[in-house]
């Protein structure tokens, strides 16, 4: 089905040696002048482009600390060699997190500090060339700033640092990648990422809410653009559409009219994604951000609530507030932004939705800790609840529950592969083989716990799994919604989940004492 | 005073200043650069004691380094706090009287040149025998280890082979602290130890070296939890909101 080579699933993960050339042709399509445009991005390669280049890269130096420090610092002890999904799944020597940084340090060496101007051979720095150009455009496209890497190394240097800041230099100077410049243009002239224009998602609400109906006899509102209503939910623009994500959609839908809280979509900000992290552009983060305060002031919110997105979560827990706050006229009581699982789980805790756990007993689930919720972002106010809470909710609603291998899951969880930008066609190749170390410890405990089902909160590992389970022998519907586990389980006040369960309930009781 | 000795003193005055020079302007420019976003690396610690706990974990015990790589941390390990117990112990060449902890130390550190020396060569010899480590390692890479076995061996030797007049040794190293300069024994064996020494002093704020101060600058091991409840915006971002709200 591939016409390249699938890793092969093994016993154990292997680290492989490390082999020179092997993804280096492996580069995302190139931004057309009109997507370079819409962000105000020069429209193709500009003449003197390695003098633009040098000079944003001082520029940046100048302004990020953690690029400053972590083009410095390395001491290449190999501490993270062995620790990037795409090396262990490409063995290409230049995706080991170290070597990827040396492809723009080479280059800051060179014209940035004392020794490489003086010595560039000694200290392995060179100068700025189109081959040095291509590579960045391959490998910092082959690096989906999970921030693996930055767990192990023993200062913390942070990869996706290293490659927002060459993915800004390479905007720069008119060579943007297709995939994430043309998606930040269309939320800006549309709202969301997909280009879905307002009609069209209200007619899909709509016809979620029809579903529902159908479903459990309760009619569950989608409102979309409700002025005045308490919380305003942000959630990524595949819930609308997508498989599993839709799923997860309609399970917000039940948790929200369960506590009795009114809520509404914005068709302006229909959309939690927030591309601008992926291009490492600090000006587009942020107008980006700023779509989220403005329709939670023109609709008179009292919260903001985010759907099950990885990257979105990062910018909204870590950055939201500092792009686009401060979120004053917010109600102080409740986390500004908060999680839905953190929403969901406090319900639970209060005792306030009730579960028929047995719905998902077809399944055996195990959670895929998504990067940038596990190793960028936090949950429910003290450290670690990002990989309890999520699996909180998931337990409430399900039976059987198991954990893959311990170097796998929380902050040493892998990414799924598709992250950073990397989410589309043009790049199937390395996101199939750098979703292996997954498949891996997927597939042990899918041997020794016969797990079936693997639950995310991540609109990009939904679609990323959803495209590559089929390469490793798993099917494509293994991916699960975490809300769409809440979503088969949960009982709803006059469903007919509520009297078939109250029913047989009163049944049972009746045999018994018959 | 001998010409060898006139040229140390010169050496060892010209490595000083460029050191604490190097090392001060870096450092500053380190602290100066905003950090304008929160990028603790997570789960991280929500309170400024809990930042500093981590922080000493970090440089105390390579609690990072420890989960990654038992190897390259034990070699680390070795050689740096190898390496701390032998400075240690050279303060009695800076000192006079010797302060009582010093003499306390001088036993340890005296063997811990060994453990130091091994954790050196077990670093080196990762960058020849572990392909992944071999293909990232660069010569200097190779130098730097160089000068530090080279320190380390010609140190040994004068400890436990030729011992060098140590008294002498001690009065040129007060002289130069004290602006009268002192004449400097005339042994290859120190003569190579003390200009490696300088060699490493004058290359330490430009090479990776910078490590050292560099680790408690970095962002995703300094910061706070504490982005939903504080905004974090740096001078250059809030000029981008003038005028807006």
């Amino acid at each position: 089905m591939a016409d390249f080579d699938v890793p092969k699933l093994e016993d154990y993960l292997i680290v492989p040696e490390p082999r020179d050339q092997v993804t280096n042709h492996l580069a995302p399509f190139v931004a057309k002048p009109p997507h370079q445009s819409d962000l105000g991005f020069p429209e193709e390669l500009v003449d003197n482009w390695k003098e633009v280049a040098i000079a944003k890269m001082g520029d940046l130096l100048g302004k990020y600390r953690s690029l400053q420090v972590f083009l410095d610092i390395c001491v290449h002890c190999g501490a993270c060699t062995d620790k990037c999904h795409y090396f262990l799944g490409t063995t290409d020597a230049k995706n080991m997190p170290v070597a990827r940084q040396e492809l723009l340090r080479k280059v800051y060496r060179r014209y940035f500090t004392f020794a490489g101007k003086y010595f560039p051979k000694l200290v392995g720095a060179v100068d700025l060339t189109e081959e040095v150009l291509d590579d960045w455009y391959s490998y910092f496209h082959q690096c989906s700033q999970c921030r693996r890497c930055s767990v192990f190394c023993p200062y913390g240097i942070d990869t996706a640092e290293i490659s927002m800041a060459a993915r800004e230099i390479m905007d720069a100077v008119g060579k943007g990648q297709k995939y994430c410049n043309e998606i930040i243009a269309k939320v800006f002239k549309i709202g969301n990422n997909l280009g879905l224009p307002e009609p069209a998602l209200a007619d899909t609400l709509e016809g979620l809410e029809e579903d529902i109906e159908d479903d459990t006899g309760v009619k569950v509102r989608l409102p979309l653009d409700e002025k005045g209503a308490d919380i305003l939910l942000i959630t990524p623009s595949a819930d609308f559409f997508a498989e599993p994500h839709v799923d997860g959609l309609m399970g917000y839908a039940k948790v929200f009219h369960e506590a009795g809280v009114s809520w509404t979509l914005s068709s302006k900000a229909s959309e939690a994604a927030n591309f601008g992290m992926f291009i490492g552009s600090y000006e587009n983060m942020r107008k980006l951000a700023l779509r989220i305060r403005e329709a939670a002031i023109d609709l008179g919110v009292k919260r903001i609530v985010f759907g099950e997105c990885g990257h979105a979560w990062r910018v909204a827990y870590s950055f939201l507030n500092t792009l686009a706050g401060p979120f004053d006229f917010l109600d102080q009581n409740y986390p500004i932004p908060q999680h839905i699982c953190e929403f969901t789980y406090d319900l639970i805790k209060q005792d306030k939705l009730r579960f028929n756990k047995e719905e998902n007993d077809h399944m055996t689930v195990t959670f895929h800790d998504s990067c940038n919720v596990a190793r960028g972002a936090g949950m429910g106010g003290y450290e670690g609840g990002q990989f309890e809470i999520p699996r909180a909710v998931i337990k409430a609603a399900c039976n059987n529950y198991y954990d893959m291998d311990d170097d796998t899951i929380h902050d040493a969880t892998f990414c799924c592969g598709g992250g950073g930008g990397l989410l589309t066609d043009d790049l199937m190749e390395i996101r199939v083989k750098g979703a292996m170390p997954r498949m891996q410890a997927l597939k042990k405990v899918t041997e020794e716990h016969g797990v079936t089902n693997l639950a995310a909160i991540c609109a990009i590992c939904k679609s990323q799994f959803a495209k590559t389970l089929p390469y490793f022998g798993f099917r494509m519907d293994q991916i699960v919604s975490v809300h769409q586990l809440v979503s088969n389980a949960i009982v709803m006040k006059g469903s007919e989940q509520e009297a078939e369960l109250d029913g047989s309930a009163e049944e049972a009781g009746e045999a018994e004492t018959a | 005073m001998s010409l060898v000795s006139t040229l140390y003193v010169g050496l060892f005055y010209a490595a000083t200043v460029i050191l604490v020079a190097g090392l001060a302007m870096r450092i500053k420019k380190y602290a100066q650069t905003p950090a304008p976003l929160v990028i603790p690396t997570m789960p991280a610690p929500r309170t400024e004691t809990g930042v500093v706990m981590r922080m000493f974990r970090e440089v105390a015990f390579f609690e990072s380094l420890f989960r990654s790589n038992k190897w390259i941390w034990l070699f680390g390990v070795m050689f740096h706090f190898g390496m701390l117990l032998v400075l240690l112990r050279h303060l009695r060449y800076f000192t006079e009287p010797v302060w009582f902890w010093v003499n306390w130390v001088q036993p340890f550190g005296k063997y811990a040149a060994f453990a130091m020396l091994a954790g050196l060569l077990g670093l080196w010899a990762r960058r020849f025998l572990v392909a992944r480590v071999r293909y990232i390692s660069t010569p200097s890479d190779h130098l730097m280890l160089a000068l530090l076995v080279g320190i380390a061996m010609t140190g040994i030797g004068m400890s436990f082979l030729v011992h060098t007049d140590i008294i002498s040794v001690k009065a040129f190293f007060l002289g130069l602290m004290r602006f009268s300069p002192q004449p400097l024994p005339g042994d290859p064996l120190l003569l190579v130890h003390l200009g490696l020494v300088a060699t490493l002093m004058i290359i330490f704020p430009i090479s990776k070296l910078l490590h050292a101060p560099g680790v408690f600058f970095s962002p995703t091991r300094n910061q706070t939890d504490s982005s939903r409840e504080q905004r974090h915006i740096a001078d250059w971002a809030k000029a981008l909101e003038a005028g807006e709200r």
